[in-house]
């Protein structure tokens, strides 16, 4: 039974913790888009937007260069006595979160542009710093794309396949996550075993879009009525 | 820099539009900007909160809100503001909306209680409700209580009963009579409505083209012939008088002012020895120079000319007249003021046809 579950397990733990780091770090960059009017922005609307765009495989060939030994990244792991991240969970959760990073940030930075700016203006009237409006005002009016941004993020790093094959390759338990293991199957031509986990995501997945639907349907009439 | 009152000096250019003030304003009571839409009005107070960020000064009562070296944030600054269109929280309910800016000041700098807030603005049966539950009249109660409760030093007010309809508005008008009766502070009003100034305001800035163009006492300003907010049709004057006797056979009533009395219909709710505040229109107000018993006019008072501005429009001259201290404001055709051959010094009779209680 390990050889269903360990993918399965390890996929689940990729596409949590990716979520995660990415509603920290993709926050301030979705504010940021939102609120900036700097030249900037564009360009790194744009370099945000990239994943969306580009072969997952470029994307995980760029990775593969810059955390190997000779890449940027590899020497700063090294030097600060990581090691090497290819082929390792943790370089999977790093290529995970910049492949996945639209996912966060674009749902994110739709809800806080519809934020109606007078609100935060009354706030800073009722004495609530910069920091307080942020917490007590735009997080609460923006959880609709809270929702939406994390069920997103955490789908598309489980459906994720290119860039896991380049830079993790496919160690049991380390690396192989859930669609790695389908290609080894049907490499292997174990279809039952394929069927299994194929139709396992297709349910998975539609389940999963169908609760966002609904949850979202109801946060925003509960807000908007 | 005086230690009361209220300085303001702010230039600023918004777009093709640029502002440029230089107030010393009372500091206390409530003083109405007024102005036709697009003049600076709200512009300036936006400046005054901070919410404009611009270069200038701002100074509240002795406390330096902002100076040629720098600006306190909005946040850091001991105002509350009363926006045009309802901005209560949509996630919060009406409690955790007043309680917003209460709970983010120091137990210390509490002046205003939560139930004293609640009771005011009569809102004690709304607290568990969400806002979008209210009508337009009470979110804006809220919204006033909500500012209140942060113990404001300057209240400001951007025409906060321009997006409620005509009975939301009368709802609405006694608890703004109530605060500016009864709190301490000064209160800012901006408007374009002249009922709404006649019957709040203390004082008066009127503002054109992002520049003052006339401030001081309501009464005063009220009583130019030049009038220049340009309202010759509602020109006229208000008055401060007390409610002294009730003539149960006529249905009327005597309204003291200095200088004089006028006979008008009050209604049953207003009690003998009451403030009200009383206006008298130009257009209503004739002249005769000698006192004539045989006509239907029951106000008839003596008065002094004070200043004569012909043609203020074609064919039409305004008269500013005295009774007593008190100014009043006759508006007649050119014509008319050639056939009296009436000049400034002159003792007239002024023949008030019409007097309505604003407040």
């Amino acid at each position: 039974m390990d050889i269903y579950w360990e993918p399965v397990w390890l996929t689940l733990k990729l596409a949590g913790l990716t979520t995660v780091v990415l509603l920290v770090v993709g926050t301030p960059i979705a504010w940021w888009l939102a609120r900036s009017t700097h030249w900037v922005r564009q360009p790194i609307a744009a370099i945000v937007a990239l994943p969306l765009v580009l072969p997952p495989t470029v994307l995980g060939f760029y990775l593969l260069v810059l955390m190997g030994p000779k890449g940027m990244v590899g020497q700063l792991t090294e030097q600060l006595g990581l090691g090497l991240l290819p082929f390792t969970f943790e370089g999977l959760v790093i290529a995970s979160v910049i492949y996945s990073l639209p996912f966060t940030v674009q749902p994110l930075q739709n809800a806080f542009a519809s934020i109606n700016e007078q609100f935060l203006e009354v706030a800073s009237t009722l004495r609530a710093s910069p920091r307080d409006r942020f917490f007590s005002i735009v997080l609460p009016l923006a959880r609709p794309g809270f929702l939406t941004a994390s069920v997103l993020t955490f789908a598309h790093t489980i459906g994720e396949f290119g860039v896991v094959l380049m830079i993790g390759g496919n160690i049991p338990g380390e690396t192989k996550v859930l669609s790695v293991a389908i290609y080894d199957h049907v490499e292997s031509l174990e279809y039952t075993q394929a069927h299994w986990l194929a139709a396992g995501m297709v349910v998975f997945s539609f389940v999963v879009l169908v609760t966002l639907y609904s949850l979202n349907g109801r946060l925003q009439s509960g807000l908007v009525k | 820099m005086a230690a009361t009152g209220i300085q303001a000096r702010f230039a600023c250019k918004v777009g093709t539009f640029s502002l440029d003030v230089d107030l010393d304003l009372p500091g206390g009571g409530l003083t109405a900007l007024f102005g036709h839409s697009g003049c600076g009005k709200t512009t300036l107070l936006r400046c005054m909160a901070g919410l404009q960020e611009t270069r200038g000064i701002m100074c509240v009562n002795g406390d330096e809100w902002q100076s040629e070296s720098g600006s306190r944030p909005v946040h850091q600054r001991p105002l509350a503001y009363v926006f045009q269109e309802t901005s209560l929280f949509p996630h919060l309910s009406v409690k955790r909306n007043l309680m917003y800016g209460y709970r983010r000041i120091p137990h210390s700098e509490r002046q205003i209680a939560f139930d004293q807030a609640v009771e005011w603005l009569g809102l004690s049966h709304l607290l568990n409700r969400m806002p979008e539950k209210l009508s337009g009249g009470e979110r804006q109660r809220v919204a006033i209580a909500r500012a209140l409760l942060t113990s404001p030093k300057l209240l400001l007010m951007d025409e906060p009963l321009s997006a409620l309809d005509q009975s939301s508005k009368r709802e609405i008008m006694p608890y703004l009579e109530a605060l500016r009766d009864n709190l301490a502070i000064p209160m800012l009003y901006v408007s374009h409505s002249t009922a709404e100034v006649a019957r709040l305001a203390d004082h008066i800035v009127m503002m054109d083209k992002g520049q003052v163009i006339a401030q001081g006492p309501l009464q005063q300003i009220m009583a130019r012939t030049d009038q220049p907010f340009g309202l010759e049709d509602d020109a006229g004057v208000i008055l401060d008088a007390t409610l002294a006797e009730r003539d149960e056979q006529w249905h009327l009533c005597r309204a003291d002012f200095a200088g004089g009395h006028l006979w008008l219909r009050a209604d049953e709710s207003l009690t003998i020895g009451q403030q009200i505040r009383v206006q008298v229109l130009a257009r209503d107000i004739s002249l005769a120079l000698s006192e004539q018993a045989d006509q239907s006019i029951q106000n008839i008072l003596p008065a002094t000319i004070n200043e004569i501005a012909t043609e203020v429009s074609p064919g039409t001259s305004m008269v500013r007249l005295l009774a007593g201290p008190t100014p009043f404001l006759s508006r007649l055709t050119s014509r008319a003021v050639h056939s009296l051959d009436i000049a400034p010094g002159q003792q007239v009779w002024m023949q008030v046809k019409s007097v309505a209680i604003v407040d």
